[in-house]
């Protein structure tokens, strides 16, 4: 009871300057807000990531050419399929293509053999010469969908009608968006590629644990190779979307000044209103205790409040409004941005991480400089 | 008494909120592991995907897991990075191999 009455004295106390602490609850639960987002962002996206590339090839083999990506012999294919441990080779035919219709790039892939139903695809697979599937941003670029044409300059500077046979459905766009698949020889004539050569060598690895023998072994058999793993690939996309890398880190450091800015105000001093309240109410009779514990709960009305309003907004702003404020910076100079719905995965540890650096200074940097304040001569404090 | 109550069922109120819009995104995470993310792994494994189709400006961007180390700067050494993108991704912490590994040549 007597905790309540402590309560409610601060309550009454906070509200005595009620303009000055809604615009800090503001300030300080916007700021959770942006700290917050940039969590969830990044932590929904790399889960995501982590989630759906969990079955991309086990090593995807490329050939470097004077350190870049040069087109790779299939003769690799034979020497690779040959080594012990390893389930299939086989080459992989893909590229870029600049649209200067909408200043966007597509990535053309090429397939061979036939491809089941896929779930996530209106329409069925190219299974005939100039036939091709595209992403829904190719579709919403070229406003063609399935059953219309695609037109397309190739290598030698003519144009080539693909017939559209299906398009991806929106759900995929984090992974198909851009995608134009047609078959690999269409894609060889495409981009006029030298017979015998493909992009690179997706290979399949009967037991995870050798990854990395069989890396060793390919590299040793042609050294102008590099194996990149699979773990490899889920690490870039760890690092990527790591709150610690890049612009996000700016972001979220950023914030983080500005909550520090906002706490150190508070804790190199407090006002003379507030230290003649002390005084008096030292004078009156309360304890040093009961005068930390009315400041204790001062500072967690506060933040408590303004850390819960910080975390809802959050994630109305990321799970609802799909990161709208956020989404440019991540966006860049791609023309051709997906569109997609993120999807809400949470972990509570970050939650407590961002609670326990925000909530607990706050409430350190109130009590602190009230402290000391309430073991200075009450008569002194009102004087002063 | 009544400013305590106010606080206290105020705070209930968020803790119940937040609380409601976690519950959802656990169901909705399970709703979407059970449907979609099989959809999208079948894509992968058929396609023989290996990134998310995000970023489509650079080659480096848009592949970033294909891409060499220094792609951001082939332009010439200590070449600014042109686009925003590619300061998203952080740079890759380099350890230095310090032990001799025997292998046949």
């Amino acid at each position: 009871m007597r905790h309540l009455k402590i309560l409610e004295y601060a309550l009454s106390s906070l509200l005595r300057r009620k303009y000055r602490n809604i615009s800090l609850i503001a300030v300080y639960a916007l700021t959770i807000a942006i700290l917050a987002s940039v969590l969830f962002l990044t932590y929904s996206l790399k889960l995501e990531a982590s989630h759906i590339l969990i079955d991309t090839p086990d090593l995807i083999v490329q050939r470097l050419s004077a350190g870049r990506h040069d087109l790779i012999p299939m003769e690799y294919v034979k020497t690779i399929s040959e080594i012990p441990g390893v389930g299939s080779a086989v080459p992989r035919y893909w590229g870029y293509y600049y649209d200067s219709l909408s200043h966007s790039n597509y990535t053309l892939i090429g397939i061979d053999g036939d491809i089941p139903g896929l779930s996530l695809l209106e329409g069925r697979m190219p299974s005939a010469p100039r036939e091709c599937v595209i992403g829904a941003g190719v579709g919403s670029m070229r406003i063609v969908g399935t059953g219309d044409t695609l037109a397309l300059i190739n290598s030698m500077n003519t144009g080539v009608v693909f017939h559209i046979t299906g398009t991806f459905r929106s759900v995929s766009n984090i992974l198909t968006n851009d995608l134009i698949v047609m078959s690999s020889k269409d894609l060889v004539q495409f981009f006029d590629l030298p017979a015998g050569r493909a992009t690179d060598i997706a290979v399949t690895i009967h037991n995870p644990n050798e990854v990395a023998t069989i890396a060793g072994k390919i590299r040793t058999a042609h050294s102008d190779t590099r194996p990149i793993t699979k773990s490899e690939i889920l690490r870039t996309y760890d690092a990527v979307f790591n709150w610690r890398s890049g612009i996000m880190l700016t972001i979220f450091s950023s914030a983080l000044i500005a909550f520090c800015i906002l706490a150190w105000d508070k804790a190199t001093g407090i006002s003379a209103e507030e230290k003649h309240e002390i005084g008096i109410l030292k004078a009156i009779g309360w304890d040093t205790a009961d005068i930390l514990e009315l400041k204790f709960w001062e500072g967690i009305v506060i933040s408590l409040t303004s850390f819960l309003l910080g975390l809802i907004a959050a994630y109305i702003h990321v799970f609802f409004l799909n990161a709208t404020i956020l989404s440019p910076v991540i966006k860049g100079w791609s023309v051709l941005f997906p569109a997609f719905r993120l999807t809400p995965y949470i972990d509570i540890y970050q939650i407590f991480v961002l609670a326990f650096l925000t909530v607990t200074p706050y409430v350190a940097s109130t009590i602190i400089p009230s402290w000391k304040t309430a073991i200075t001569d009450p008569e002194n404090v009102m004087r002063s | 008494m009544r400013k305590h109550k106010f606080f206290l069922g105020f705070t209930f109120l968020e803790l119940l909120l937040l609380s409601t819009l976690f519950l959802y995104s656990r169901s909705t995470v399970s709703v979407l592991n059970r449907d979609e993310v099989p959809a999208k792994r079948e894509l992968v494994r058929y396609l023989k995907l290996t990134d998310l189709s995000l970023w489509t400006e650079a080659r480096y961007t848009r592949h970033p897991s294909q891409a060499d180390i220094f792609t951001p700067f082939q332009d010439f050494p200590s070449s600014l990075e042109h686009f925003p993108a590619g300061s998203i991704i952080g740079p890759e912490s380099i350890v230095l191999q310090t032990a001799i590994t025997p292998g046949r040549p």
